[in-house]
């Protein structure tokens, strides 16, 4: 097999122990308390975020716009909506502001 | 909550309904399934390679990293380190989600976790919260179109990635920044939701430029963990706690 192969498959392996290691740990505990619960109740909007921010600061005219076009949406209508509308409005914005 | 998912009718229907949420979920990360087939090509992988990749390690982030790293001849192990690096963040979805899914069967929970991408992940705690019990079926009928439609769409992209017109014209570069926040503003009735998007925020873009790249995710988004996590409870909160729901109890795998 290929070395990319090998690369792959490994980083396949860690993968996986990620997307279970959380909840094995977890799973030994008994009873989880508040504090743990408050904190695992924040990781979906603190874990996204990270995914944004950074791209966010980084962010030209176009991008901006439609970070914050679909910000707008998103206030009032569902995820499909907000993902065509925020592409629509950056795919416009490179072509005036390239 | 009360609902029998195992019953045959409910089962199918069941699985309908997750797959109705798939649908979307596998639109809108079709344009990276294809950019990272022809990406992966461009950096010298196989058509087979580019496929095998996105079928077993199925998260987009850290294929793109992985076929990036490998184009500029890295060291293997440092490749490997870097896709476990960006999907660090799932260690925080498996512990969320396997508070919700203790009725689950071990092989059960072997397998689902493996789909546990960040949509996957989204929709689920979505239904939690809305007091739904995550059923198995419905859990893989969302999996399955992802899931499939990722593997089809990276082996279009690796054969027939040179055709793509100018990514950068068509926006794809920008799509998963514009997907992620949609998934971030979903979860805005959450308590304490401001403040952690902003701590975690503010620690993502300070740790981006200091320790770089993957390592803002998991720092940003300790810190908003924390800062949730230190929070005086509010006395609804406690009171939830005090009564968590019968098919939450702490079962082990």
């Amino acid at each position: 097999m290929s070395q990319i192969v090998w690369i792959v498959l490994a980083g396949a392996v860690l993968t996986y122990l990620t997307r279970c290691g959380g909840h094995l740990v977890l799973s030994r505990f008994s009873r989880i308390h508040p504090r743990v619960e408050a904190g695992l109740n924040a990781v979906p909007a603190a874990v996204l975020t990270t995914l944004v921010a950074p791209a966010a600061v980084q962010a030209g005219p176009a991008e901006a716009l439609a970070l914050v076009a679909a910000a707008l949406i998103g206030l009032r209508g569902g995820m499909m909506s907000l993902f065509v509308g925020g592409s629509a409005v950056l795919i416009v914005g490179r072509y005036f502001f390239g | 909550m009360s609902t029998d998912t195992t019953l045959d009718n409910p089962a199918a229907s069941d699985f309908w309904a997750g797959f109705r949420l798939g649908v979307p979920i596998f639109v809108a990360s079709a344009p990276f399934a294809v950019l990272f087939g022809a990406l992966a090509v461009q950096n010298g992988f196989t058509e087979f390679e580019a496929t095998l990749m996105s079928a077993t390690i199925f998260a987009g982030a850290s294929q793109m990293v992985g076929i990036d790293l490998f184009g500029q001849k890295i060291a293997p192990w440092l490749i490997v380190f870097s896709i476990f690096a960006v999907n660090f963040r799932h260690i925080l979805y498996s512990a969320a989600v396997g508070r919700r899914i203790g009725h689950w069967s071990g092989w059960q929970k072997t397998l689902g976790f493996f789909f546990l991408v960040d949509p996957q992940y989204a929709e689920s705690e979505r239904r939690g919260e809305n007091g739904q019990t995550i059923g198995f079926v419905w859990y893989m009928g969302m999996a399955t179109p992802v899931y499939v439609f990722w593997i089809v769409n990276s082996w279009l992209g690796a054969r027939f990635g040179s055709l793509i017109p100018d990514p950068h014209a068509l926006g794809i570069d920008f799509l998963l920044p514009i997907y992620f926040l949609g998934l971030v503003i979903g979860f805005r009735k959450r308590p304490l939701w401001l403040p952690v998007v902003l701590a975690s925020a503010a620690a993502s873009v300070v740790a981006y430029h200091f320790v770089g790249s993957p390592w803002h995710v998991s720092i940003g988004a300790l810190a908003g963990i924390v800062l949730a996590a230190a929070m005086p409870l509010s006395a609804e909160a406690r009171a939830a706690y005090d009564e968590p729901p019968v098919d939450q109890t702490g079962e082990s795998v």
